[in-house]
């Protein structure tokens, strides 16, 4: 892969997207990049498809264009707790890639599905009993047989749900994740986490259980859990509290004790009433090595060395100048929002969103970092981005936006890297960006 | 008690309070403020769950452990004894406060929604009053160590701009709290055939049934382990059967700390009563 540093000097363009339908609430590539897929707060499933790279074309690479539209989940009602459960994406995990069929999962609060997408360009033409129209023929009228023939038609992608993994969850779905097994796959919500095999849906082993005997002394959630990329055996879930717990299934039946725990002792001269919020961690991701994860909290992304418990290896401030702001985002509930964070495929460089629409890429070897943003007013069509610097105090310089103008409304929460290239889908509330590197 | 628009001066003619001292007790005075806000507001944030779809329990978590964060602060510094004692006045057993403290609270949310803030703030604010007179007594005759330990965490809490903000809000608070102090009314029969917001021990309970003295047939608790409890309460609050009031705010605080030791504060019996009262009516409507 390209060296990320030529992207962080700027050498993003931007192709226009005309995908603005409902908030869109997971971003996710497939193993190859070849299809990103996005679900929303309506339950829908939009699959984009990366065009073939054509000589004719200018740009060497592809652009994505709608592969599949589908509707996965539907709002359904509690009757038992009178309570509506929403239809709205939480996670979309694709399954590697086996045949001609792609695989994904999707989940919503309380139920998994798995999804086969898969392409149909041949049709049978030549029946004996049926016309063309599908109408039977009359049987007086065949004198003759014939075969059947294979005909080219227009490419029709179709989705089908192959399985449906319900029942399982009292809490609300917050993760899914592949084993590198591919054949199991763990899904979490608030105090539990149940380990499923693709094939079996009408039961899971449930694998962490932190719920308390008396809900009344439940004082801390599972917020993110995921399988190790490589060690089929090894998992880790996050904490409200900002902790991280590894396991190891081979240990026990029941992972509640943990092989490693890790925490980054607190700076007691930093302590607030928001300390425990802001420490809260919204995603955890292992490294493609599978040698470091990374932790996504309030205010910064952590990386960490599995190897290395007691603290962090490398942590990045993404909007530091919010810190003296908690008190009003604590009133408007934006201290709760879950920002996602991802690596790029060599692991040099991660990515994060923040407010206004902007997002955060760090390179780790370099330790230079860049701010972008995502919205149409400001990009012109395979133009490049221009950096965005937030103002936080003093003269605020041209281009530079002060803290207090900051639209708090404009969250970039979903943000997912190609595995190989250097191409990043933004989701920026109902619109989604796709920007790739500059080709010389 | 206290007459429309005159604040109790710190130091009655005492003219040798040094400056410093003076501007950390109002420092502190205004922390105290702006803490009892906090405190409303997350207390605020747990009741206005929506009720369509299941709240979220990260978020309801996180609110409540920041409720029971400034609990124990304030019982720390004394603040919180202070608040329930001058509150229900001394002589009555801790859980006769209690109740008294939660009905008081409740009967007011059975107004408006508007009005629940000022009035929640009306009873802390108007003990803090007499608060703030003590701590800011008891700051410039003690250590200066806890001064400076206050005013750190006031830097780093709050922003200028908010700590004037709470300055201006004073006078309008003092003036709709005098205001409505007059319409307060203990009503403990009230309570049962009304709906009742939801608190943290219903947000969390609206999940899985409290589990709280043995039940009497096991094997019928394992059958409805898994059975949320709030279906039960709406029902029994719609038909009348349940008597006794349902947790207020201030219980959460209560039943969310089981750590803390202070001795005014004692877990509430009625709460315990009305689970088995639960128990006993979910018996014979299955049992029959």
């Amino acid at each position: 892969t390209k060296p990320v540093a030529k992207t962080i000097n700027n050498c993003l363009i931007f192709l226009p997207f005309g995908y603005a339908a409902d908030i869109i609430s997971t971003v996710e590539f497939n193993y190859s990049g070849e299809l990103l897929a996005t679900g929303d707060k309506g339950g829908r499933v939009v699959i984009f498809q990366r065009e073939q790279e054509s000589k004719n074309r200018l740009l060497s690479r592809g652009e994505y264009n709608v592969y599949s539209t589908f509707q996965s989940h539907e709002p359904e009602f509690d009757y038992l707790k009178s309570l509506e459960i929403e239809e709205k994406i939480n996670k979309i995990r694709w399954l590697p890639q086996q045949n001609a069929a792609h695989f994904l999962l999707s989940a919503n609060d309380k139920t998994i599905k798995l999804w086969k997408i898969s392409e149909r360009d041949k049709r049978a033409e030549g029946y004996n009993l049926k016309d063309e129209d599908g109408r039977l023929r009359d049987p007086f009228r065949i004198t003759t047989l014939r075969v059947p023939v294979l005909m080219p038609m227009d490419l029709m992608v179709e989705a089908s749900p192959r399985r449906i993994f319900a029942n399982a969850h009292t809490y609300h779905i917050n993760s899914i994740s592949v084993n590198s097994d591919y054949e199991t796959y763990l899904s979490a919500d608030d105090l539990r986490i149940n380990l499923w095999h693709l094939e079996i849906t009408d039961r899971s082993f449930n694998i962490v259980d932190i719920k308390p005997a008396n809900m009344e002394e439940l004082t801390e959630v599972i917020t993110a859990a995921e399988c190790h990329p490589h060690q089929c055996n090894v998992f880790v879930y996050s904490s409200s509290k900002g902790t991280i717990r590894l396991c190891d299934m081979r240990a026990a039946a029941l992972c509640d004790r943990h092989s490693k725990f890790f925490e980054e002792p607190e700076d007691p001269s930093s302590r607030s009433f928001f300390s425990e919020i802001i420490s809260s961690i919204s995603d955890v991701k292992f490294s493609h090595s599978g040698r470091y994860m990374m932790t996504r909290d309030y205010l910064s992304v952590k990386v960490w060395d599995l190897n290395m418990e007691n603290r962090p290896v490398e942590t990045y401030q993404v909007h530091e100048y919010l810190r003296s702001k908690l008190c009003s985002l604590y009133e408007n509930d934006c201290i709760f929002d879950k920002f996602e964070c991802c690596w790029n495929g060599s692991d040099s460089a991660i990515m994060t969103g923040s407010y206004n629409n902007f997002f955060r890429m760090f390179d780790r070897n370099t330790r230079r970092d860049i701010t972008l943003e995502a919205s149409r007013e400001n990009s012109k069509p395979r133009a490049m981005l221009k950096p965005r610097k937030v103002c936080t105090g003093g003269k605020r310089k041209k281009d530079e936006i002060s803290v207090d103008s900051l639209d708090f409304n404009k969250k970039i929460l979903h943000t997912a890297w190609h595995p190989k290239e250097n191409v990043i889908a933004v989701a920026a509330t109902n619109n989604l960006y796709i920007f790739q590197d500059k080709v010389n | 008690m206290f007459s429309k628009g005159t604040k109790r001066k710190f130091s009655d003619g005492d003219e040798e309070i040094s400056d410093e001292s003076l501007v950390g007790a109002r420092v502190a005075s205004s922390y105290s403020l702006q803490r009892q806000s906090l405190l409303d507001m997350s207390l605020i944030k747990l009741q206005l769950c929506h009720m369509l779809v299941e709240p979220n329990l990260c978020r309801s978590v996180l609110i409540a452990n920041t409720v029971r964060q400034i609990q124990e602060e304030m019982t720390h510094d004394g603040s919180w004894h202070m608040v329930t004692e001058a509150f229900c006045g001394p002589g009555q057993s801790p859980s006769e406060r209690l109740v008294a403290t939660e009905v008081l609270c409740r009967s007011r949310e059975q107004d408006a929604e508007p009005k629940l803030f000022s009035v929640i703030s009306y009873e802390g604010c108007r003990e803090e009053e007499v608060v703030a007179d003590e701590t800011l007594c008891s700051v410039s005759v003690s250590d200066t160590v806890s001064n400076v330990c206050l005013a750190g965490r006031i830097g780093q809490c709050w922003e200028k701009s908010e700590l004037s903000g709470v300055e201006r809000d004073e006078e309008a608070l003092e003036d709709s709290r005098l205001g409505s102090g007059e319409d307060e009314e203990i009503d403990t029969e009230d309570g049962a055939s009304t709906e009742s917001p939801k608190t943290t021990g219903q947000v969390f309970g609206t999940f899985e049934i409290k589990n709280s003295s043995p039940a009497p047939d096991s094997a019928l608790e394992e059958l409805f382990s898994d059975v949320d409890t709030s279906y039960y309460d709406l029902d029994t609050m719609l038909t009348g059967m349940q008597s006794a009031p349902k947790m207020g705010p201030y219980d959460i605080l209560d039943s969310l700390a089981p750590s803390h030791s202070s001795p005014s504060i004692v877990s509430t019996p009625k709460c315990r009563s009305d689970l088995n009262e639960l128990d006993h009516i979910m018996e014979i409507i299955v049992g029959s």
